[in-house]
C-alpha cells in the first residue's frame, strides 16, 4: 500500500506549485515499503493532523497583522482547521515565523523551537524570514530563519496577503498528509537540522565548559565556606558520638 | 522646522538647561539625537555629541541645543566598569539631563548604545537595544561592520552603571544594583502575546503588586537608521512603513516631509489634499486595529472581530489606489507614487457613511460596557505633568488633558484649514485613553469628510532630479503618528546620502512611562495600560 497524493478541496493536485519536492518526499517514503495496516492508520491520523494545525502565535512585526487578519472575519482561516493559536510553545504544532528575526531574537526563536514537541512544523513567513528582506543590509538581522531552524514552507511578500498565507498553511497541509506517523520518521530531520537542534543552553554551557558530552565536569572554584560547611557537617556527628561515649 | 543651535559651555551645561526648562519654559523633551560629527563641521570641530529638541508646552516653540562630549581615557582605577575592553579606550561622556527630564531617562540610554557616549549622574547606563555581549557602539563612524552572531543566552548584569567624576576629575563608576535580595522578578515577553510584539517587560513584584518594570527593547532592533546612512534618498523611504506597520502613510510623511523641507519643494494643492485624506484613513485603519486589540486583551473576542471587520473596508478603499494592503509605499519626494484611482472619493465617501454609525457599535460592545469601565477606570494613571515630563505624547497624553496634537500645534498641509477639534479628557486613566481613540476616529471622518468633495486638479507627483541632494543643515519635521507624535531629524552634509537621520519613535517614550505608572498597581493591570497605551513594537526598535 503507497503512500497517496495529498488532496485538497477544491484545488486540484495539478494546480499547486512545487508539486515536485512532495513527490521526492514520496518517492523517499516509498523506499521501505509500507505496511498496510500502518498505513491505513497513518491516513486516519494525517487526517486529522492536517486538519487541525495548530500554530503558535510567533508575530515579530508587519507579517504578524496580515496574519491577525487571516484569523478574522473576512479571511477566517477557521475554515480550514487553523483557527487556534497557542501561546505556548509545548501546545502548539508550527511556528509561523511572522516577521524579522534580529540578532537578540534569534536564541529565543530557537529556545521556543526546541520546546515544541514533535511532529513540529515552521513556517516563514515575508521577505524578513525568508532571506532578511528590506532589512539584508543590517548589522542585527538574520539573513533568513533556515540559518536557526529547519523551514517547511516558505511564503514570500512584504507582507504576504493573507490568501498567500493561507496558501502557504494549505501547502504544509500537503505536507502532513503524506507523512508516515506510524514506523517511520515524523520529520525527517536531516544531519544539518540535528546539528542545528542543539538548545542554547547547552550552547552557553559548551561556550563556558568544552563540549560536556565528551568532557568530564571538574569543579575547580568551590567557595571556601562552603568546604568548610561540609567539613564542619562531617565533623558533627563524631563530636556528638565522642559525648555519648563520655 | 531648521534647526539652529544653541550651544553651552560643558561646565554650564545643567544649569543651562534646567534654566531652559524653568525660565523658557522648554518642558518637553521631544528627542536626544546622539551624532558622530564629521570634523568639518560647522565649527570645525568634530566628534561625538547629541542634539537635544526641546518643546515650549506653552507656545509650542521649539529650539535645538548641541552639546559635544569631552573624552576621556578610561584606566585601571575605574571601578566595576563591567566591560573589561574598556581598559586604556577613550571614553565619551556627558553631564545627563535625566533629572531634568525623565524621558531621558530612555533616550540617552539609546544614546549610548549606539555611541559609547556615558552620561554622567545617569543611575543606569546599560545597554537598551543590543545585546550586552555586543562589541564596539554601531552607529560610530569608524565602527566596523559584522554581522556575525550567537544563539547563546545572554547574560544580563543585574546592576546599571553610573558614572561620575571624582575630585580630581578623573570618570569612575559605581553599580547601582535593579533588584533586592528578595526580589520576585517576573519576565514579560519577548515572546507575549499581550505585549503586541517582542516588547520585554522585566518586572519587579511584591505578591501581585508591581514595583516596578524594566523594559528590554531591541528585539526587533532592524538598524535602519544605520542603514539610511549608506542609501540615497529615495531609497531611504522603502523602510518607514515596516516601522509602526498600522501608521505606514504618517511615517513616510514625516521622512518625505523632512527630505521636502530641505531641499524646498513646494507640493501642489492636490498632493496635500490627498496626503491628509490618506493619513485620516491610516489614523482610522490603526485607531480599529487599537480598539480590537483593547478588547482582545482583555477577553472580549466579539469585541475584536468587530474592529478588524471594519478595518477590512478601510484597507480597501486604501489599496484600491496604492495597491497594498498594509505597506502602501504611497507617498514619494515630491509627491505621490500615483494619482488617486477614479473610483476613490465615491469610496471614501461610502465608507464615512458606514463607519460613523459603526463606531458606535464598539461602544456597545465593548466601550460602555461595566467590566471595561471598571478594568480600565484608574489603570496606569498619569498626571498631566508626569506626562510632559516622560513625554507621553498622542491619545494617552491627551487622555491626560496634555493638548499635544502636532496637527493643531505645528500644522502641516491641510490640517490648519479643515475644522476639527483635538480631543483631550481628563481622566488621566486607560479608559480615557479608550475614549480618546474613539473621538479621534469621529475627528478622522470629518477631516475626511471636508476634504473629500474638494480635492483641486493638478499634479500629483512634482518632477525632481534624477539624484536627489539636500543642502547642508539640519531639519526636523513632526507629523502626529498614530500614537503620538513622529519626527525626523536629517542632518545633511550635502551627499545624496544623509549623514545622521533620526526618528523619534512614538512607543519609546511610552515604554519609558510604564514604570512610573504602573507602580502600586496589579500585574494584571499591566497588560491593561500596555493595551490601552497603543505601543507597536517595531516603531520603538526601529
Amino acid at each position: 500500500m503507497e503512500v497517496k497524493r495529498p488532496h485538497i478541496k477544491s484545488i486540484p493536485y495539478e494546480e499547486w506549485n512545487d508539486n515536485d519536492s512532495l513527490e521526492r518526499i514520496v518517492d523517499e517514503l516509498h523506499e521501505g515499503g509500507v505496511n498496510v495496516v500502518t498505513g491505513s492508520l497513518d491516513q486516519l491520523i494525517n487526517w486529522g493532523r492536517s486538519n487541525s494545525l495548530w500554530s503558535l502565535t510567533f508575530a515579530t512585526s508587519c507579517c504578524g497583522i496580515e496574519f491577525m487578519a487571516c484569523g478574522c472575519a473576512r479571511y477566517d482561516f477557521a475554515r480550514f482547521g487553523f483557527e487556534v493559536t497557542r501561546n505556548s510553545p509545548r501546545q502548539a504544532d508550527l511556528i509561523m515565523c511572522a516577521g524579522t528575526i534580529t540578532h537578540k531574537m534569534a536564541p529565543a526563536l530557537k529556545r521556543l523551537y526546541d520546546e515544541m514537541a514533535e511532529p513540529k512544523y515552521v513556517i516563514a513567513v515575508g521577505g524578513c524570514a525568508i532571506s532578511g528582506g528590506p532589512f539584508k543590509s543590517s548589522y542585527h538581522v538574520v539573513k533568513g530563519i533556515e540559518e536557526i531552524v529547519p523551514v517547511d514552507v516558505f511564503i514570500p511578500g512584504c507582507p504576504p496577503r493573507p490568501e498567500a498565507i493561507m496558501y502557504g498553511m494549505m501547502q504544509l497541509q500537503r505536507k502532513v498528509k503524506i507523512e508516515k506517523f506510524f514506523g517511520g520518521a515524523n520529520h525527517k530531520q536531516t544531519k544539518e537540522e540535528a546539528e542545528l537542534g542543539v538548545s542554547n543552553e547547552e550552547l552557553t554551557f559548551r561556550n563556558k565548559l568544552g563540549d560536556h558530552r565528551r568532557e568530564t565536569i571538574v569543579v575547580t572554584d568551590v567557595p571556601k565556606d562552603f568546604t568548610e560547611e561540609l567539613k564542619a557537617n562531617s565533623q558533627q556527628p563524631t563530636a556528638n558520638k565522642e559525648e555519648q561515649k563520655a | 522646522m531648521k534647526l539652529d543651535f544653541l550651544e553651552f559651555e560643558f561646565d554650564k551645561f545643567q544649569q543651562g538647561m534646567q534654566e531652559l526648562k524653568d525660565k523658557n519654559h522648554y518642558d518637553y523633551l521631544v528627542t536626544i539625537v546622539g551624532e558622530d560629527f564629521p570634523d568639518e563641521g560647522l565649527d570645525g570641530k568634530g566628534g561625538l555629541g547629541c542634539v537635544y529638541i526641546l518643546e515650549n508646552t506653552e507656545n509650542h516653540k521649539r529650539c535645538a541645543v548641541k552639546m559635544m562630549a569631552r573624552t576621556q581615557v578610561s584606566d585601571n582605577g575605574m571601578q566595576g566598569s563591567g566591560v573589561s575592553d574598556m581598559e586604556g579606550q577613550q571614553l565619551a561622556y556627558l553631564p545627563t539631563v535625566s533629572n531634568i527630564w525623565r524621558v531621558a531617562d530612555l533616550l540617552e540610554r539609546e544614546v549610548y548604545d549606539f555611541y559609547g557616549i556615558v552620561f554622567l549622574g545617569h543611575p543606569d547606563m546599560r545597554r537598551l537595544f543590543l545585546r550586552n555581549d555586543f562589541k564596539g557602539y554601531p552607529f560610530r563612524k569608524d565602527w566596523q561592520f559584522t554581522d556575525k552572531y550567537t544563539l547563546e543566552d545572554d547574560r544580563e548584569p543585574d546592576y546599571g552603571l553610573e558614572y561620575y567624576l571624582d575630585k580630581d576629575g578623573y570618570l569612575q563608576s559605581k553599580q547601582n544594583p535593579l533588584f533586592g535580595a528578595d526580589d520576585y522578578v517576573i519576565n514579560i515577553g519577548p515572546q507575549h502575546p499581550a505585549t503586541h510584539g517582542v516588547l520585554r517587560l522585566q518586572t519587579v513584584l511584591d505578591g501581585e503588586t508591581v514595583k516596578r518594570v524594566y523594559p528590554h527593547l531591541g528585539y526587533i532592533h532592524r538598524a535602519i537608521e544605520k542603514m539610511w546612512e549608506s542609501m540615497t534618498y529615495p531609497q531611504t523611504l522603502a523602510l518607514t512603513d515596516r516601522l509602526n506597520y498600522l501608521g505606514a502613510m504618517q511615517h513616510r510623511h514625516a521622512l518625505v516631509g523632512v527630505i521636502e523641507e530641505a531641499t524646498g519643494v513646494e507640493l501642489t494643492e492636490r498632493i496635500k489634499y490627498i496626503r491628509t485624506i490618506m493619513d485620516e484613513l491610516q489614523r482610522l485603519d490603526s485607531h480599529l486595529l487599537y480598539t480590537s486589540c483593547v478588547a482582545q486583551d482583555l477577553g472580549a473576542l466579539t469585541g475584536m472581530l468587530y474592529g478588524m471587520r471594519d478595518r477590512e473596508h478601510v484597507l480597501n478603499v486604501m489599496e484600491e489606489t496604492t495597491g497594498g494592503r498594509l505597506i502602501q509605499n504611497y507617498y514619494r519626494i515630491g509627491g505621490l507614487q500615483a494619482d488617486i484611482d477614479p473610483n476613490f472619493v465615491k469610496n471614501v465617501k461610502d465608507l464615512v457613511k458606514y463607519l460613523r454609525p459603526t463606531i458606535q457599535e464598539y461602544m456597545d460592545v465593548f466601550g460602555d460596557n461595566v467590566i471595561t469601565h471598571n478594568r480600565l477606570e484608574k489603570c496606569g494613571t498619569m498626571s498631566l505633568e508626569d506626562c510632559i515630563n516622560y513625554a507621553v505624547t498622542g491619545p494617552a497624553g491627551r487622555a491626560s488633558g496634555w493638548k499635544n496634537d502636532v496637527r493643531k500645534n505645528h500644522p502641516y498641509d491641510m490640517y490648519d484649514k479643515v475644522e476639527w477639534e483635538q480631543c483631550t479628557l481628563s481622566g488621566c486613566d486607560s479608559m480615557d485613553r479608550y475614549l480618546v481613540h474613539i473621538n479621534e476616529m469621529y475627528q478622522s471622518l470629518n477631516i475626511i469628510e471636508q476634504l473629500i468633495d474638494n480635492i483641486p486638479e493638478g499634479d500629483f507627483y512634482v518632477k525632481q532630479k534624477p539624484i536627489i541632494k539636500c543642502p547642508e543643515g539640519q531639519w526636523y519635521y513632526s507629523v502626529e503618528g498614530v500614537a503620538g507624535e513622529f519626527g525626523v531629524y536629517l542632518d545633511s552634509r550635502g551627499d545624496k546620502s544623509p549623514y545622521r537621520m533620526k526618528m523619534r519613535p512614538m512607543g519609546l517614550s511610552l515604554v519609558g512611562a510604564f514604570d512610573p505608572m504602573l507602580r502600586g498597581q496589579k500585574i494584571a493591570d499591566l497588560i491593561a495600560t500596555c493595551a490601552a497605551i497603543d505601543v507597536v513594537i517595531p516603531d520603538i526598535d526601529r
